[in-house]
């Protein structure tokens, strides 16, 4: 097995808010390989964005601190490059894509310019051959009339457009892994499937590891390897696709799927799910699913539960995987 | 495994926190309101505070310090002008006349100002572009040129002050008024008056103007300041209120000459004015960050 | 873009010709000037001779039209009380104003920028406290005050620079650093604010996760845009200063337009009056069109909505 491109062990950041301290990240681990895909679901304030965003250490300061961890890109451990460092892996080794195409791209400057930019810092091509790069990049995502697009300005493109622009940009270095916080949410249906296709296509291309942040299992059944279940900050389910969407071992994953939106819906509360999502500042004790969880036992109020694997390459964070609570649990019906 | 998080992590890139309400949001301004309290407090009740009499001229005071000093004596707890008279008193009954210069002449604005605003924000076409010619070019007219004029043909006084500072601040008022106004008419609740059948007079004093007082509010404080200062401005060009009524720029402009000898008679009453435009500045930019920090242009 | 040039330039027009009526009646409203210039023995004669003279005794209508006429030309009559064309004068003093609100101006944009972006970037550190201080304290002090002691103090006791008049670069310092003050005050504050929104924008996001550099990001990417409102109130500080001169003038015996609207006024001197008033609208309304193109400039989203 070649080494993961990323890998990422027991990462936590905290984040000091009006109303107390959250763990946004708390003990988040996972490994990613080349051209493989990990797509991260959860509802909103999981923690999946705070990951993404711990990982290139730009988290917004001075209210947000990494705690701890290991973040190794190709070996070498992020959490303990310098700032300047950080700034040259930045793009060129790892590179992301925001959520909304509207607030992505500069308004005063050119798409030209900003494409540019990048271009220029990580291969030092200048005048023609910089343009020309340029084109280039914009053509792989399917621009038309890239020449011209070059000239334009950000409120004279759609919002599809933008964001291939802005995809452009993430694979002018080419980097080797690809954050994409979810990159269609705020696309139109029609063109969110375009997207989809064109950003495995850049993979396949280029084989950069993925990561496709998403509340969406759609998306995640057509895109990714392998998918990671977010609560509260931590990783509660991760396995392979196939297997975690047809027989989930976590019940917050199997209330997930129960809901199940469809592809291009943006429902941000999950209907099906009993409770209400958690006050991230004021966590229970335990595990942090347990006041809505339809299985809960005695134990997870008290003792959260640790990764308990339930088959090779399939973890779970619940006691009902446990060995002792009597292993695979029951599929699909909760 | 780190041993230490400290140990094992760089610090991040330097970064900017989110924005949100600004800390100070909810506390209470607690300076800016006692000062502006006192002052108005001492303003009102000035007959009443026992002070010396601020005509009364005693050519056997003249010029004399502070209390605090050699030659100084708390009868005169800041000291004499150059006519003898008591300044900490002059400066007192000076308060009246900033005051209320600064607090009339901004509600005069405000309510003109207001409602050229709406009008032209409510109505739009040809009224809005004739009313915004007419702002935009008092807004071009020099405030104190205006004032002076005025002093000179008609005399100085205290009205004319008002009147000349609020015939130019309305147009302020008008501009940030339309711009509000031209906001709220996209939203539905003033397509949904007018589907009810509400006429232009209801929609504009029931449904437009409450909801651009906040606004109003945070400019009208913003504004007593700046009156405050123009209107010294003038006293102290003597264009304003004429004497023998102390004014704060009259009494800095009769000290001018002495300003190394007798210090005292410049200072304090410029003192008087930097806390007490401070004092409104500091509240309505609390008043701003607490309402709609969107205004922070203003 | 041309159509919105030419907009511009047409409504600026219409404003200064309201304010050319407006300045006319007021002018007229000052008084009769016959009887400061004409010595107390003059008789009726002498009076309705001198009216006719000057013109005064024509209907209102037609006054104001010559004088429009005449002013497109840059002829503004002859000052009732010098004697000269008020041309001439307005050609001696408008450049020492200028002069000095160029100054001002200058050294206020050379301190507000840094100022109030490093005081955005390292929000809550004593130089951002500080700033803060500074920002809200200037726009708080009355500004002849802080003349009358600069003067007093810097040029009468310790003598480091002069006190009056136009003597070389020496003597803009301390007219120029009163009348910047409180520009440097609003300007900090604007930049401040407008860079902390800016700072937390996604396309700042965006830049740092491409890997630009950090100083690249605050000073090209982020000042970019927070320059926009910036760019009005500086227009809007530079015809303050142009207007609040007149307090600064007196103080500092600067020969310039304020104390010539100041002298004219007191000796009730219509044209130099009309002139003076007109002059300093004429040069806010093209402060304003030079913003409104800046604007154009900065913002491509300006340019393309036209």
């Amino acid at each position: 097995m070649p080494p993961p491109v990323i890998d990422v062990r027991d990462l936590r950041t905290h984040l000091v808010t009006r109303w107390g301290t959250v763990k946004a990240v708390d003990g988040v681990s996972f490994a990613l390989g080349e051209g493989e895909t990990l797509g991260i679901v959860g509802e909103s304030g999981s923690g999946k964005s705070m990951t993404c965003l711990s990982l290139v250490r730009l988290v917004p300061r001075p209210a947000g601190r990494i705690l701890g961890g290991r973040v190794l890109l190709d070996g070498e451990d992020l959490l303990t490059k310098t700032d300047a460092e950080m700034q040259e892996i930045r793009g060129r080794r790892v590179a992301m894509i925001l959520q909304d195409p509207m607030s992505s791209l500069n308004p005063v400057f050119s798409i030209g310019m900003q494409m540019r930019e990048p271009i220029a810092l990580y291969h030092g091509l200048r005048g023609r051959a910089l343009a020309a790069r340029a084109a280039e990049l914009l053509a792989a995502v399917r621009i038309p009339s890239p020449v011209q697009r070059l000239r334009a300005f950000p409120h004279q493109l759609s919002g599809g457009m933008r964001q291939r622009v802005v995809g452009a940009m993430a694979i002018a270095a080419p980097p080797r892994l690809l954050i994409a916080d979810e990159p269609t949410t705020s696309l139109d249906l029609t063109i969110q499937s375009q997207y989809l296709g064109l950003l495995g296509e850049l993979q396949a291309r280029h084989r950069f590891a993925l990561i496709f942040v998403t509340h969406n299992l759609g998306i995640v059944a057509r895109m990714c390897d392998r998918v990671a279940v977010m609560y509260a900050g931590r990783i509660v389910e991760m396995g392979p696709v196939r297997r975690l969407l047809t027989r989930p071992a976590h019940p917050y994953s199997r209330a997930l799927l129960e809901s199940i939106p469809r592809l291009g819906t943006r429902s941000e509360r999950l209907v099906a799910i009993e409770g209400q999502p958690p006050d991230m500042a004021r966590l229970p004790g335990g595990c942090a699913f347990a006041p809505r969880c339809p299985s809960v036992m005695e134990r997870c109020r008290v003792e959260a539960p640790p990764e308990i694997p339930v088959e090779p390459g399939h973890v779970t964070r619940c006691w009902l995987e446990s060995p002792a609570a009597g292993g695979a649990s029951p599929g699909g019906a909760g | 495994m780190p041993a230490e998080p400290a140990a094992a992590v760089r610090p991040d890139a330097e970064l900017i926190a989110p924005a949100g309400a600004s800390p100070g949001a909810w506390r209470l301004p607690v300076f800016p309101l006692s000062v502006i309290g006192v002052f108005l407090l001492v303003a009102l009740a000035a007959p009443l505070l026992g002070l010396p009499d601020p005509h009364e001229q005693s050519l056997r005071n003249r010029f004399k310090p502070p209390a605090w000093e050699e030659a100084g004596s708390w009868r005169h707890p800041l000291g004499t002008d150059r006519l003898g008279r008591d300044l900490l008193s002059r400066i007192v009954w000076g308060s009246r006349v900033s005051l209320a210069a600064g607090v009339l002449t901004v509600l005069l604005a405000s309510a003109v100002g207001a409602a050229v605003g709406l009008s032209a924000g409510y109505y739009g076409g040809r009224v809005d572009a004739v009313l915004m010619r007419f702002t935009d070019a008092t807004m071009s007219f020099p405030v104190i040129l205006l004032a002076l004029i005025l002093a000179v043909t008609v005399g100085p006084s205290f009205t004319n002050v008002v009147v000349a500072i609020a015939v130019i601040l309305w147009a302020r008022y008008a501009r940030v008024v339309r711009g509000q106004v031209l906001t709220l008419m996209q939203l539905d609740f003033v397509a949904q008056a007018r589907i009810a059948g509400a006429g232009a007079w209801r929609i504009i004093t029931r449904h437009l103007l409450p909801n651009t007082l906040g606004t109003l509010l945070v400019l009208v404080t913003l504004q007593i300041g700046y009156v405050i200062i123009v209107e010294a401005s003038l006293s102290f060009l003597g264009a304003g209120i004429p004497p023998p009524t102390p004014a704060w720029g009259s009494m800095i402009a009769e000290g001018r000459d002495f300003v190394t000898s007798a210090w005292w008679v410049s200072l304090f009453p410029g003192l008087a004015i930097l806390l007490v435009v401070l004092a409104f500045n500091l509240l309505g930019d609390w008043l701003r960050d607490t309402f709609d920090p969107k205004l922070r242009q203003l | 873009m041309l159509r919105f040039l030419v907009a511009r330039v047409l409504q600026s027009l219409v404003v200064l010709a309201i304010i050319s009526v407006v300045v006319f009646v007021l002018a007229r409203a000052t008084g009769d000037p016959l009887y400061l210039i004409l010595p107390m023995s003059a008789s009726q004669e002498d009076f309705d001779n001198a009216r006719r003279y000057l013109g005064l005794d024509r209907p209102y209508v037609e006054q104001y039209l010559s004088f429009v006429g005449r002013a497109l030309t840059g002829d503004f009559g002859t000052s009732l009380r010098a004697r000269r064309p008020v041309g001439e004068l307005i050609g001696e003093r408008l450049p020492n104003s200028l002069k000095l609100a160029v100054f001002a101006m200058t050294v206020s944009l050379a301190m507000a920028f840094p100022l109030g972006v490093m005081a955005a970037v390292k929000k809550g550190t004593g130089l951002d406290r500080t700033a803060q201080i500074v920002s809200v304290l200037g726009q708080s002090l009355p500004t002849f005050w802080v003349a009358i002691l600069l003067v007093e103090f810097v040029a009468g006791r310790w003598q480091w620079l002069p006190a009056g008049g136009i003597d070389g670069l020496s003597s803009y310092i301390l007219p120029g650093f009163t009348l910047g003050w409180f520009v440097v005050a609003g300007l900090m504050r604007l930049l401040r604010s407008g860079m902390l929104e800016v700072l937390d924008s996604e396309y700042v996001k965006l830049a740092r996760l491409k890997g630009v550099d950090e100083r690249r990001v605050i000073w090209m990417h982020a000042l970019r845009n927070a320059l926009i409102p910036v760019v009005t109130f500086a227009g809007i500080y530079f015809a303050i200063l142009v207007t609040t001169a007149i307090v600064v003038e007196t103080v500092f015996a600067w020969p310039g337009l304020g104390r010539l609207a100041y002298e004219g006024i007191s000796s009730r001197d219509f044209p130099v009056i009309q002139a003076v008033v007109l002059t300093t609208a004429a040069i806010v309304a093209v402060v304003n069109l030079g913003v409104d193109c800046l604007y154009a400039l900065i913002d491509p989203r300006i340019r393309h909505a036209r």
